[in-house]
C-alpha cells in the first residue's frame, strides 16, 4: 500500500474523501437474489413478451405510477412532483417491443421518471425492445435505437449500486428465450452489469435444454454437466471454477502446469479435475478432450468451455517488440481458436455436447483501446470478433458462443497497478467502484446457463457502466 | 492363476529439491499429502474412496508411526481410504507398487495408489544416549531431587542432537564408502561416472522441456521443476569437482552421487478391468517382481549391487533377456552403482545393457534422490514411456538399497 493509498484508506482520509465528492461506493446486491421491492412492469402497447416471461419466473409484478400531469402533486415549494412510490420498487421491466414511433417514446419517459429517485438499492430497470436490425420503416428502426441511448442514460443517472440494461429482441422470441436473462438481470448475479444491451434470439432447433426455473431460488443449472475453465487457478478463473460448481457443474480446472499447485487446490476444493496444460501448445484442444474422456469417461462431453486464461504484457507501441506482441495474441487469441475448432468436432470423444456453450472473455480494453495494450487490445477486440463469428459458423448447431468483456475487476492483475491510476480507473463508472471477480462468472454462467440458447454471437460487458468506450 | 492385471493409471510427484531448500519446513506428512492432491485432481478423485493408499518414507518421525493414514486424512480423498505404511529403504517406493500390484491382483483391491516420501530437511533430531537414559530416570524419579540428580552427570556435548545416520550398521561405512571399495574393486572411471551424470542431467532437461512432466509432475511451495537439475552441466564441469568418497584417488564426487533430497510421488493402480469402465489411460501392467539381497557384510559382497542377483530370477521366470526392453531404469544412487550393475550382469552373463535405453528420461543424479520417492517417480515415468511406445513395450526397473537389497520390477505395455 503506498502512502497516499494508507492515507485515503484511513478513517480521517476516509472522511476527507467523501467530503471531496469520493463518497463509499454502495454494496451491491450479488448472487440468486431478487431485489427488495415490487417488481413493475410498463406492458407499453404491442408488448406482451415480458408479461409472459416474469409469470414463467414466477415473479408476481405490480404496475408502474405514471407521470402524467393530473397525477402529480406539488411540493412544499409549489413545484409538480411525479407521484410517488410508498414502497420503494425494485425493478422496473419496460416492455417496448411494440414501441415503433417517436411519439410514443414518452410512454417510456412516464415511467420511468417516478422510479429515478425511488428505485431500492441495487435496484434495476430493465427494458426489453425490438431489434432494430428487424424492425420496417425509418421511424421504427430510429425508434429503436432511441432506447439505447436512455437506457445508457438511466444507467448513469441511477444511484445506490442500481443498473439499467436494454433488450433487443428479434422476431418470434418468446419467454422460454428470454427467461434466463430476465432472471440474472433481476437477480445480484447481474451486479456488475448496467448501460449494456445485447440481442435475444429463438433458440435454434435442436436446442433441447429446458427453460430456465423460478427467478430468485438457488439453482443447479449446470448438474452433471462438464465445464472447462481455463486459467482457473486463481483470480477470476477460480472465481469462475466456484459459481459454475455452485450451480452443479462437474469443473475441468486448467492451467499451466507451473501453476499445477494452486490448480490442485481449487480442483479438489471444487471436487472437479485438474488439468496442468499450457493452452498454447498446438495439440491443447486434443489434450482437453482427452482429460475429460479420461476423468468422466468415453461417452463424456464438455458443456461449456471458459475461455479465460490471459495474459497482459504492456508496453507502448513505440516499445513493442515481435515477443511481447505474439506472446498475448497466442495466448488470448489463437490458442482459443484453435482449441475450439477441435472441440467442435462432434465425433470427438470429450469434445463439445450437442448443445454446448463457447465463452470468451474479451475486455474494455479490447472495446475502446487502451495506452500501451496495443497487444493485448488487439487479442481482446479479436476474442469479440471470434465469438461473433463462431456463432455465425455454427448457426447450423445449437452451441452458442458468447464473450464477456471485463472493466476494472478487483484481481492481483488490478492490484498491480499503481494506486492513483487504479484508483481511477476503478471508479470511472457508475456504481464507483470495482466489480469482484464473481461478478464477471456469474454473467458467463448465465451465458452457460442452458437455458440461454437464445443469447448467441454476443459480447457483454462487465464493467459498471464504465465511461471507456461506454 | 488369476486373470486380473494390475496397471499403472498415472502417476504423480511433488519437485525434487535438494534438502535444506525450499522444503525445509515442509514435513514427510506435507509432501506426501501434496503428492496425494495432485494425483486427487488430476484424475478428479476428490471425496472418493480407493481400496487402499500405501506409502513410505525412509526417515521417519516416531510421530509419523501412521504417516500414510495420516496423509490420506489430510488430503481430500474420502476419509474412509484405508492406508498403510511401508519400509524397505530405498526400494520402498518401488516396494510400495507391488504391494499394491498384488492385492490387486488377488482381488484385494481394485483401485490404489502407491508411493513414498522423503525429507532429509526433516530428519528425526536423535538425542544423545546419556541424555536418553538421563531422561528415562528423571521420569522414573519420585523428588524434585532425584529428578535433578538424574540430569546432574550430564556434559554439554551430550545434549547435541545425533545426526540422522545414513552409515550402514553391520560394516559402519556410509553408502558412499561402501560404494567406492565397488567402484574401485569394478574399475569404474572418472570419466565413466561424469559422462553418465552429466547425460542424466541432460535427459531430465530435455525431457522437462517437452513437457513430459506436465502429467507427471505438480508444483509445490513454488517449486515446478526439480532444483538438483543442472541442465547445463557438462563432463568438464564435472571434472573439475573434488572426490568425496574413497580417499585421495577416489572417483566419487557431489557430481555423480545423489544428493540428499525432500520430496514425495505416488502411483495411481487399478485393476485392468476397472481402469478401461472408467475409460483411464492403461499406461502399463506390473508384470513381475523380484527383491534379492546381498550379503555384503563379510565385504565380499557389493552393498548396493543385488541386482546382479534380482534381475537374473526375474528375466528367467518371465524367459526374457535385457535385450527384450524398450527401456531399462537403474536407479543412480550413484553413477558408479550403475555402471558397477551394469559390468556384473556382463561379468555374470546376464548380458548386456543398450545404454541407448537407460534412464533414458534422467535418473536419480539429475532428479536428486528423496529416498522412498524414488521407485513412485521412476515406475510412473517408465510407464508413461512404455505407453507412448506402444502395446508390447516392456521396461525394467532396478532399485538399489541399503542393507544390501535390490528390488527389481518389469512393466509392459499394454
Ligand atoms: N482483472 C481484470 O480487471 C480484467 C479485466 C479485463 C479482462 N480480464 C481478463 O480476465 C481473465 C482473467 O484475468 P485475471 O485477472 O484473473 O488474471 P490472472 O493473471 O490472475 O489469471 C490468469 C490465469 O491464466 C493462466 N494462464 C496464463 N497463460 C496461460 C496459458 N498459456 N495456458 C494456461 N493458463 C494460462 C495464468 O497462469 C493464471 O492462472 C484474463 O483473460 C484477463 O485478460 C481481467
Amino acid at each position: 500500500m503506498g502512502a497516499l493509498e494508507s492515507i485515503l484508506t484511513s478513517p480521517l482520509g476516509r472522511r476527507a474523501a467523501a467530503r471531496a465528492g469520493l463518497a463509499e461506493p454502495p454494496v451491491l446486491r450479488r448472487g440468486r437474489v431478487l431485489p427488495e421491492g415490487p417488481v413493475l412492469l410498463a406492458d407499453l402497447p404491442g408488448g406482451g413478451v415480458a408479461r409472459a416471461t416474469l409469470a414463467a419466473l414466477g415473479l408476481p409484478v405490480a404496475e408502474p405510477l405514471l407521470d402524467l400531469p393530473e397525477n402529480r402533486a406539488a411540493d412544499e415549494r409549489g413545484r409538480p412532483q411525479p407521484p410517488r412510490y410508498e414502497l420503494r420498487p425494485g425493478a422496473l421491466v419496460i416492455d417496448a417491443t411494440g414501441i415503433r414511433e417517436v411519439a410514443q417514446l414518452e410512454l417510456l419517459r412516464q415511467v420511468l421518471r417516478p422510479v429515478m429517485k425511488r428505485l431500492a438499492d441495487s435496484g434495476r430497470v430493465i427494458l426489453l425492445a425490438t431489434d432494430a436490425a428487424t424492425v420496417d420503416g425509418v421511424e421504427a428502426r430510429a425508434v429503436a435505437q432511441a432506447m439505447d441511448g436512455l437506457m445508457r442514460t438511466v444507467g448513469k443517472e441511477l444511484r445506490g449500486g442500481a443498473t439499467a440494461n436494454l433488450l433487443w429482441l428479434a422476431g418470434g422470441v418468446g419467454a422460454d428465450d428470454v427467461g434466463s436473462t430476465l432472471a440474472f438481470l433481476l437477480e445480484g448475479r447481474s451486479a456488475f452489469v448496467s448501460g449494456q444491451a445485447w440481442r435475444i434470439r429463438p433458440r435454434k432447433p435442436g436446442d433441447r435444454a429446458a427453460p430456465s426455473g423460478p427467478a430468485g431460488a438457488s439453482a443447479r443449472p449446470f448438474e452433471g454437466r462438464i465445464v472447462v475453465v481455463t486459467g482457473a487457478a486463481r483470480g477470476i478463473g477460480a472465481a469462475i471454477a466456484r459459481t459454475f460448481r455452485r450451480d452443479g457443474a462437474e469443473i475441468v480446472a486448467v492451467d499451466m502446469p507451473a501453476a499445477g499447485e494452486s490448480l490442485a487446490a481449487v480442483a479438489n476444493g471444487l471436487r472437479g479435475s485438474a488439468l496442468q496444460l499450457d493452452i498454447t501448445v498446438p495439440d491443447a484442444g486434443a489434450r482437453i478432450a482427452a482429460h475429460v474422456a479420461r476423468v468422466h469417461g468415453s461417452d463424456a462431453k464438455i458443456w461449456a468451455i471458459v475461455h479465460n486464461a490471459g495474459i497482459t504484457r504492456d508496453t507502448m507501441l513505440a516499445n513493442l517488440d515481435e515477443r511481447r506482441w505474439a506472446s498475448v495474441l497466442d495466448v488470448n487469441l489463437a490458442a482459443e481458436m484453435r482449441i475450439n475448432a477441435t472441440l467442435v468436432d462432434a465425433a470427438l470423444a470429450g469434445g463439445l455436447a450437442e448443445n454446448a456453450r463457447i465463452v470468451g472473455i474479451a475486455s474494455t480494453s479490447g472495446w475502446a483501446g487502451n495506452k500501451g495494450q496495443a497487444n493485448y487490445a488487439a487479442s481482446k477486440a479479436g476474442v469479440m470478433g471470434l465469438v461473433r463469428a463462431e456463432a455465425d459458423a455454427l448457426a447450423g448447431r445449437p452451441i452458442t458462443a458468447n464473450a464477456v468483456a471485463p472493466g476494472f475487476i478487483e484481481t492481483d492483475m488490478t492490484a498491480a497497478i499503481p494506486f492513483v491510476q487504479r484508483e481511477i480507473f476503478r471508479r470511472t463508472n457508475s456504481l464507483a467502484q470495482g466489480g469482484q471477480p464473481v461478478d464477471v462468472a456469474e454473467t458467463l454462467a448465465y451465458l452457460c446457463d442452458p437455458a440461454s440458447g437464445g443469447v448467441d454471437g454476443q459480447v457483454i460487458r462487465v464493467c459498471g457502466q464504465n465511461i471507456i468506450g461506454a | 492363476m488369476s486373470t486380473r492385471q494390475a496397471v499403472i493409471v498415472g502417476g504423480n510427484r511433488t519437485p525434487f529439491v535438494k534438502a535444506g531448500g525450499a522444503y525445509a519446513q515442509a514435513s514427510g506428512h506435507d509432501l506426501l499429502t501434496a503428492a496425494l492432491d495432485g494425483l486427487v485432481a488430476r484424475f478428479g478423485l476428490a471425496g472418493e474412496r480407493l481400496d487402499e493408499v500405501v506409502a513410505g518414507a525412509v526417515l521417519k518421525h516416531t510421530r509419523d508411526f501412521n504417516l500414510t493414514r495420516e496423509a490420506v486424512l489430510g488430503s481430500a480423498l474420502d476419509p474412509h481410504t484405508p492406508a498403510c505404511d511401508l519400509q524397505q529403504a530405498c526400494g520402498t517406493g518401488l516396494e510400495a507398487v507391488i504391494y499394491l500390484a498384488n492385492k490387486i491382483r488377488l482381488g484385494q483391491a481394485a483401485v490404489g495408489i502407491a508411493g513414498g516420501v522423503d525429507s532429509a530437511s526433516d530428519a528425526p533430531i536423535v538425542v544423545g544416549e546419556r541424555w536418553r537414559r538421563a531422561l528415562l530416570a528423571a521420569s522414573r524419579a519420585r523428588k524434585p531431587l532425584q529428578r535433578a540428580a538424574a540430569f546432574a552427570a550430564l556434559r554439554p556435548r551430550d545434549l547435541a542432537p545425533v545426526p540422522p545416520g545414513v552409515v550402514e550398521p553391520r560394516t559402519g561405512l556410509t553408502m558412499g564408502e561402501s560404494q567406492a571399495l565397488t567402484t574401485r574393486r569394478w574399475g569404474i572411471t572418472r570419466e565413466a561416472q561424469d559422462e553418465l551424470a552429466a547425460a542424466s542431467h541432460h535427459h531430465l532437461a530435455r525431457a522437462w522441456n517437452e513437457g513430459f512432466f506436465d502429467d507427471l509432475v505438480t508444483p509445490y511451495l513454488g517449486v515446478a521443476r526439480d532444483t538438483v537439475l543442472r541442465p547445463d552441466t557438462s563432463v568438464e564441469a564435472l571434472a573439475k569437482l573434488t572426490p568425496v568418497f574413497g580417499g585421495a584417488e577416489g572417483t566419487m564426487t557431489a557430481g555423480n552421487s545423489t544428493a540428499l533430497t525432500d520430496g514425495a510421488s505416488v502411483v495411481l493402480l487399478a485393476e485392468e478391468s476397472t481402469a478401461r469402465a472408467r475409460n483411464w489411460p492403461v499406461l502399463a501392467r506390473v508384470v513381475d517382481a523380484q527383491v534379492a539381497a546381498v550379503d555384503h557384510t563379510t565385504g565380499e559382497e557389493d552393498l548396493l549391487l543385488a541386482g546382479r542377483r534380482a534381475i537374473p530370477v526375474l528375466l528367467a521366470r518371465n524367459g526374457w533377456a535385457l535385450g527384450d526392453f524398450a527401456f531399462i531404469e537403474i536407479h543412480e544412487a550413484f553413477a558408479a552403482t550403475v555402471l558397477a550393475t551394469i559390468a556384473a550382469l556382463e561379468a555374470d552373463g546376464v548380458g548386456t545393457v543398450d545404454r541407448a535405453k537407460l534412464n533414458v528420461n534422467g535418473s536419480s543424479l539429475a532428479a536428486g534422490h528423496p529416498f522412498a520417492a524414488t521407485g513412485g517417480r521412476i515406475v510412473a515415468s517408465l510407464a508413461t514411456m512404455l505407453a507412448a511406445r506402444g502395446p508390447g513395450a516392456k521396461g525394467l526397473i532396478s532399485i538399489c538399497a541399503a542393507g544390501g537389497q535390490a528390488v527389481t520390477a518389469i512393466l509392459e505395455a499394454v
